[in-house]
């Protein structure tokens, strides 16, 4: 970023994937925000995530050389957290469907109804 | 980043491999339909994978393809085929009308605000020096293992007892009724069939792998995370088979294997701490001998609590798993006291 | 293994125990929460009398590795996590214990409950972002499992709702970690305190509060706290209220006073004061129309958390190097540390009173005193302490934070102090004037003595921590941020 370093394809290199990173978080921030099916909102987690990781990671990858690992070991820790959040999320939202019928959060529109597949649970029953 | 590339291809290269990122992660966002989002998304784990062998990062690659790809994608997709059962794997519209503004202008602002920011970080130059230092102290000649497994070896502890966090979370999302029944779903395979000769060809194979990626991965890319993906693999491919069927959360074995890792780790930790090193504390001479035992229960209790995280929580076989209609949304009142 | 050790270390080990001797989970909770507070208490008198405990984990100081210290404000905090945890470990083993609760939430609310008190030991004593930030999640993880922990359709929605607001928080919180890596290529608190400050700071510093307030619940991004806490068994709603929010308001401390006090701006300070202050009327508002009692305790905890967030226009940015900073500083943390334990003496109540009544709605209650009058005391004793009023540590905070108001001209914060104890005083008495009626309709279940002694135990201490205040005062301002270093 700085004199010479400028012009070694190292830190253009950082700088596609700083700029890559940052386009999906805007990504999964819009998708957190605009998209109702609560899967749907699990992948946007999982972008806005790797999409601050990349960031990371090309922070890790500037002024050329060789990439510093603590960056690296972080982003390996947060991948696995970020896992780890995401099994816990989609069995939520199987459960919810399950046991609520649809997967979509109360008050947040509806879902159109299925195929014939299968009757629907029972929704709202037991409540309480 | 590679010398044999010259500077224009290279960066034309991961300009192309950039917006590929970008696309599948807007076509996992805003494409038509659940199940393609997911497809999308395994598609975009894997490409954003390559991003980071572009960025020099083998082992953050291993681990996005195997954990950020791979098992995320296992996982959304199993979670489809429990919505489909449930009724509920309709997509929904986006918000609509004035109220589509508020996401479209965060989303930009958010963007905005990074590449500003690129751009005006300062370069610092630590730990570079005290790094350089600290390396050959280490135990190992993997930079990103000398970090996981030493220099912040607290993270890395915490992050195993993340793992295992998720995996009691999600067994109290089983039913009451449920909770003897062995983990997950049943599956059905046909004998002759694809999935029963997968189960059998690629256990053995992925062993070998898993085993090889934690062995090399003290001083090569790879480790415990890496390799525990792969085994973790292996027993659903295993399972998902017939080869096997899964336990219940009473045998006692499965609670053994998921204890062991950071139960190592944390003894680790006390034992050295009471010989008067200091907590997680390594002797410079015995570091790798620590390390390696640590990674390889580590690496047996990821492996197991990640196949756990993709089963899910006990069900009984002739529960939700089958059609929509279920017996009785709340299972024997075995967990409500009079 | 030093006492500070010890805390980290035996809530996981313990966790890890009752895994393998699920029989046994009950005793190994209760014993490992009885030694968290001898290990805790000891911690105390060594920082009151030796000063800040700090160690560098596996040996390596940062920048390469991680510090963990116990200053007065981390003792204090780990300190009251463990009373509400024995108390919590008491409880729980009158309805969750294996044979008396399902099977499922027998095996579960142990280890889950251990692995959520060594996450809020790890935050309190933590001095590295990025640790933080896999502490925190492994909070909000076990968190959410106890939300969930009922099973039913509601409390899954209320899961649900609580983790989309968890997740996003924490993914801003982690994206300001980045942005201090990028500019500073630390994430040690100590270091970063003594960092040239780099342009990004205020974005790292705004995104980094922006997830923890959503984190703590502040208003508007409160909705998610109710419904989560009031759907839970009551032993876990205790921890919920009283502990989990108290985590994210730490970091938000180290960050505002300790890490980067440069870059916390007087409109930002102000905003954050603003937010608070409307949760204190907002959620004392619902609180007032609210027919059940749990939902009356979780909103209350919306308004009481909104205090916390007063000390930032009161003792942060420019202010301070004034000498009202200290006592502003002080009394919002001994507003944190009195409705941690009030909090969780009133959510055990109501689980008591469930036990005994059957059900929480308002008209449930009426008579409870006559049958119950030590549960009805230790209620009426922590509502004393929510109010505000003398002699407890609720008192303590109000008077610390209002002398700060008015000694800075900021009158504005105090008639929100004094206006949120009125409104405190009126949601608290709706319950209270059921409970001791006089005609009590139903016969309660009997509920034994030893069991209501422990809410009581929990509210008591609310009280002494305003009747004996000096010894806490004086441990919270081991290692207190410099810049509010004279007292008023």
């Amino acid at each position: 970023m700085t004199g010479a370093e400028t012009f070694l394809p190292a830190a253009h290199g950082a700088d596609v994937y700083a700029l890559g990173g940052a386009v999906l978080v805007g990504l999964g921030v819009w998708g957190l925000l605009a998209l109702r099916h609560l899967l749907r909102r699990v992948v946007a987690f999982n972008v806005i995530g790797s999409g601050i990781f990349l960031f990371f990671g090309a922070i890790a990858a500037r002024g050329g050389g060789a990439p510093d690992p603590v960056p690296q070991a972080l982003i390996i820790t947060g991948i696995v957290v970020a896992l780890s959040a995401s099994a816990l999320a989609v069995t939520l939202v199987a459960a919810l469907a399950q046991r609520r019928g649809g997967a979509v959060l109360p008050g947040e529109g509806r879902q159109p109804p299925e195929a014939p597949t299968a009757t629907p649970p029972a929704a709202g029953r037991a409540e309480g | 980043m590679t010398g044999t590339m010259t500077g224009a291809a290279a960066l034309l290269l991961d300009l192309l491999l950039v917006a590929l990122v970008a696309f599948a992660g807007w076509a996992a966002l805003a494409g038509r339909g659940v199940f393609r989002a997911v497809v999308f998304f395994i598609a975009y784990g894997l490409l954003v994978a390559l991003g980071w062998v572009r960025l020099g990062a083998v082992n953050v690659a291993l681990a996005e393809a195997a954990i950020g790809a791979g098992l995320t994608g296992v996982l959304l997709l199993a979670t489809v085929g429990r919505l489909e059962r449930a009724g509920a794997a309709r997509d929904v519209p986006p918000v609509r009308g004035a109220a589509a503004w508020v996401p479209a202008l965060a989303g930009l602002g958010v963007t905005g605000a990074l590449v500003w920011a690129w751009f005006a970080l300062p370069l610092p130059e630590s730990p570079g020096p005290a790094l350089a230092e600290a390396l050959p102290r280490s135990g190992v000649e993997n930079p990103v293992t000398a970090v996981l497994l030493n220099f912040r070896s607290w993270d890395t502890l915490l992050e195993a007892i993340v793992l295992l966090a998720a995996l009691l979370g999600v067994w109290m999302l089983g039913r009451d009724g449920d909770w003897d029944a062995p983990l997950g779903l049943r599956q059905h395979v046909r004998p002759g069939g694809v999935m029963a000769g997968f189960g059998r060809v690629l256990p053995p194979l992925g062993l070998l792998v898993g085993v090889w990626l934690l062995w090399a991965g003290a001083d090569a890319p790879g480790g415990a995370f890496q390799g525990g993906t792969v085994l973790a693999a292996v027993i659903v491919v295993a399972l998902m088979a017939g080869v096997a069927t899964p336990p219940g959360v009473s045998a006692l074995p499965l609670r053994a294997a998921l204890v062991l890792g950071p139960g190592v780790f944390l003894g680790a930790g006390g034992v050295l701490a009471a010989l008067g090193g200091g907590f997680l504390t390594l002797p410079e001479a015995q570091a790798k001998v620590v390390i390696v035992a640590i990674e390889a229960a580590l690496t047996l209790s990821i492996a197991v609590t990640l196949a756990g995280l993709v089963l899910g929580p006990p069900t009984a076989a002739n529960g939700t798993a089958e059609g929509g209609a279920e017996p009785n949304a709340n299972g024997p009142a075995a967990g409500r006291r009079a | 293994m030093s006492a500070l050790v010890l805390l980290l270390v035996l809530p996981l080990a313990a966790a890890l125990a009752t895994l393998l001797a699920p029989r046994a989970a009950p005793a190994l909770t209760l014993g490992s929460a009885a030694a968290g507070v001898g290990a805790a208490l000891r911690l105390a008198q060594t920082v009151a009398q030796d000063g800040v405990q700090a160690i560098a984990l596996a040996g390596w100081a940062p920048p390469l590795g991680i510090t963990v210290a116990a200053d007065g404000l981390a003792a204090a905090f780990v300190l009251m996590t463990a009373l509400v945890m024995l108390a919590v470990a008491l409880a729980a083993k009158v309805d969750l214990a294996p044979g008396r609760a399902g099977a499922r939430v027998a095996f579960g609310f142990w280890p889950i409950a251990l692995l959520l008190w060594g996450a809020l030991n790890a935050v309190f004593l933590s001095r590295d972002l990025f640790n933080l930030y896999v502490g925190i999640e492994l909070l909000t993880l076990a968190a959410v499992a106890l939300v969930a922990l009922s099973g039913k359709p509601g409390a899954l929605v209320a899961a649900m709702r609580y983790m989309i607001f968890a997740l996003a928080g924490s993914l801003l919180y982690l994206l300001g970690v980045v942005l201090v890596y990028g500019g500073h290529g630390t994430l040690d608190v100590g270091l970063l305190a003594a960092r040239t400050p780099a342009a990004t700071d205020a974005l790292a510093l705004a995104l980094m509060s922006a997830g923890l307030a959503a984190k703590t619940a502040l208003f508007p991004f409160h909705v998610w706290l109710p419904p989560a806490h009031a759907g839970a068994p009551a032993p876990a709603s205790a921890m919920l209220s009283g502990l989990v929010p108290k985590a994210s308001f730490v970091i938000l401390i180290r960050l505002g006073f300790e890490a980067m006090p440069d870059q916390a701006g007087a409109g930002a300070l102000l905003l954050l004061g603003l937010m608070g202050a409307a949760a204190v009327i907002w959620g004392s508002l619902r609180a007032l129309s609210q027919p059940r009692l749990k939902l009356i305790v979780a909103y209350s905890t919306v308004a009481q958390l909104g205090y916390l967030f007063l000390v930032f226009p009161l003792a942060g940015g420019d202010g301070a190097a004034q000498p009202w900073a200290a006592g502003a500083w002080t009394g919002a943390m001994f507003q944190a540390l009195s409705h941690g334990l009030a909090k969780a003496a009133m959510f055990l109540c109501a689980g008591l009173w469930v036990m005994a009544a059957g059900g929480d709605r308002l008209t449930d209650l009426r008579g409870l005193a006559r049958p119950m009058p030590m549960t009805a005391m230790a209620f009426g004793l922590a509502a004393v302490t929510l109010m505000g009023l003398p002699p407890s540590g609720g008192f303590t905070a109000k008077y610390l934070m209002m002398t700060a108001a008015f000694a800075s001209g900021q009158w504005g914060w105090a008639l929100v102090l004094a206006g949120g104890g009125l409104l405190a005083a009126g949601y608290l008495y709706r319950p209270m004037a059921e409970v001791f009626a006089r005609d009590c309709p139903v016969t309660p279940q009997p509920v034994a003595r030893a069991w209501q002694a422990v809410p009581l135990a929990l509210a008591l201490a609310a009280i002494v921590l305003g009747l004996i205040s000096a010894p806490p005062f004086d441990l919270l301002q081991v290692g207190r941020p410099a810049a509010a270093e004279v007292g008023l």
